[in-house]
């Protein structure tokens, strides 16, 4: 009896141990967030206060009011608009494509390879002659070059991505569609899609934050009308910055909904972050 | 096929023909738009780049006549350009390695009963999902040699407060880069080796245990082999990102002081879009288009891509 209770306090010590270790980790990792989100809520001195003020003394409002200043605001609105109809289109065009590499193996698995070695040319080295490329079109700061480089880099990721999702889809579901009558659109539409659903929406969330993220094609394709959300805190990056209190209301913005979204992707976390290679 | 059994429906003839070539041709029709999307803006930029690198066009002069290997020769003798290649292999080779330990250490120290692991685990996404430019904005604000919390903790543990310019003075600014590096990145790597760890057959680490096998033991004998093919994915992945190293150098150092902190990726955004030294970037661009084939071939070659 004794070596029983001995042994379950023994696990209450470890475990108490090892949560403590476990918080003193993650307080470690969001530190630098949860700074950069506080200057925020700072007052000015606050902000440039030395020995660092850890907490605000009371919550001050005016960095997110200032926001709309300047065009914070506008280009977290950019970064809305273009990630979300970029990664539709990507969604759209990928998912067409992984079903035709999955079910029917059309141009086998070079296709595949020679999609993905898109998304490993280094970021910057294919946005210079795509910048020339726009620049003789006139399209240089529009939304339309954006959205376009973004599907294009996206599409092998949902490629990959979605591939997977629909060799996972039993086969004979859609024979007895098309038995049934269906043409084969009707049974990617009504079949294959709702099949996929969780798969698809895994897919956009990660294509999405992607582009919402992403920095080094937006800083050379934007100029003053669609400059998105990263590219603008770029361009409050001054010696003896005055800016710290907005960037950290933006980051607010910029950061806690693509959190969200990953955290209820839960389940694909792996798959997500890995672009397919891992199913976790 | 089954096209033909359809009950026909009251539709022009030309809808119904293109209706049908549709169906025949289905598998082709459902490729074509994302295959365009590939080629034009992913593949023929590539091949502008190539040609326009055996040119001489210049912000003065756009001369698009062949120039042979003009900018290829001018390549050797550009100190910047190797300097910025040692950079981002210098940082790679420190960065990779700690994210790496660090990340499977803390997969492992997951792996066992740990209260409240779901809401870690979820929290500690975060420096990965965000964007770069707010991670580097995260650590430029902590790094700041004023008001900034680095110098001021390590004020902590020495006598009096650091003035430690993190992001200006050349011997700090690869510490700062490599930080912000390893910390965005090891809650990346901890994740998916956390994963692989899970899926490890209890019953074979049980049986270890019961031939009398040491934790190290056990760690080096069965679970590093088991999540092998992982890490090698997860090296990978690590290493392509971090051979085109540009948002957190750009966020923190902007490559400074002077070049110190270059990464070729930043040189080459210099030259193109600062310099505008239109063909000498396209051969600057180029190299490192090759430098990934390579290692894209090598990949294939051990297939450590997915399947």
């Amino acid at each position: 009896m004794s070596s029983v209770r001995e042994r379950r306090r023994r696990k209450a010590r470890m475990d108490a141990v090892r949560f403590v270790a476990a918080l003193a980790i993650t307080v470690v990792f969001l530190f630098p967030v949860y700074w950069l989100f506080m200057t925020a809520f700072k007052s000015p001195e606050e902000i440039f206060s030395n020995p660092p003020t850890w907490f605000p003394s009371r919550i001050h409002w005016v960095n997110f009011r200032d926001l709309a200043e300047d065009g914070d605001l506008r280009s977290i609105w950019n970064s809305v608009v273009i990630a979300s109809v970029s990664t539709v289109l990507a969604m759209l065009l990928g998912t067409m494509a992984a079903y035709s590499l999955a079910r029917f193996r059309t141009g086998g698995e070079k296709l595949a390879v020679w999609a993905i070695s898109v998304r490993m040319v280094p970021p910057i080295v294919l946005a210079f002659p795509l910048f020339l490329m726009f620049a003789s079109l006139g399209l240089v700061d529009t939304y339309e070059a954006l959205i376009a480089i973004y599907v294009t880099i996206n599409l092998p990721y949902v490629i990959w991505m979605m591939r997977g999702f629909i060799e996972d889809i039993p086969r004979e579901l859609e024979d007895s569609a098309l038995i049934d009558g269906c043409s084969r659109w009707q049974a990617l539409v009504r079949v294959v899609f709702p099949m996929a659903r969780t798969g698809l929406v895994a897919t956009a969330v990660f294509a999405f934050v992607y582009a919402f993220n992403e920095f080094a094609f937006a800083i050379v394709m934007t100029r003053l009308e669609v400059v998105t959300f990263p590219v603008q805190i770029t361009h409050h990056f001054q010696p003896m910055s005055t800016f710290w209190g907005r960037i950290g209301a933006m980051s607010i913005f910029g950061c806690l909904p693509v959190f969200f979204m990953i955290i209820a992707m839960n389940r694909f976390l792996v798959r997500g972050l890995s672009g397919g290679a891992l199913k976790g | 096929m089954l096209v033909a059994d359809r009950a026909p429906r009251r539709v022009g003839a030309w809808r119904l023909r293109s209706e049908l070539f549709a169906d025949r041709h289905f598998k082709h029709v459902l490729l074509l738009p994302a295959l365009l999307f590939l080629l034009v803006l992913g593949t023929l930029p590539v091949v502008y780049n190539l040609v326009l690198s055996f040119q001489d066009v210049t912000m003065q002069a756009e001369n698009h006549a062949f120039s042979g290997l003009l900018n290829y020769r001018r390549l050797a003798g550009d100190a910047r350009f190797w300097g910025a290649w040692q950079h981002t292999f210098l940082i790679t080779g420190i960065a990779l390695p700690i994210q790496l330990v660090l990340g499977l250490a803390l997969a492992a120290f997951f792996l066992g009963d740990v209260p409240g692991k779901r809401i870690f685990i979820a929290l500690l996404v975060l420096p990965t999902v965000i964007s770069p430019i707010v991670a580097g904005a995260s650590w430029r604000l902590m790094f700041d040699n004023q008001f900034g919390p680095v110098n001021h903790m390590i004020g902590w543990f020495t006598s009096s407060p650091p003035l430690i310019l993190w992001t200006t003075d050349p011997a700090f600014v690869y510490p700062a880069i490599i930080i912000l590096e390893v910390w965005a990145h090891t809650p990346f790597v901890f994740l998916l080796l956390l994963a692989a760890l899970t899926q490890i057959d209890r019953g074979v680490l049980d049986a270890a245990e019961i031939d009398g096998a040491s934790a190290w033991t056990k760690f080096r004998r069965v679970m590093l082999p088991a999540i092998r093919p992982v890490l090698m994915t997860v090296v990978l992945i690590r290493f392509v990102d971090l051979m085109r190293l540009f948002d957190f150098v750009y966020a923190l150092t902007q490559g400074g002081p002077g070049t110190r902190s270059e990464t070729i990726s930043l040189y080459t955004y210099v030259l193109g879009f600062q310099q505008f030294a239109t063909s000498y970037t396209g051969a600057v661009a180029f190299v490192s288009i090759a430098f990934m084939s390579v290692v894209l071939l090598v990949m294939l070659r051990r297939a450590a891509i997915g399947r």
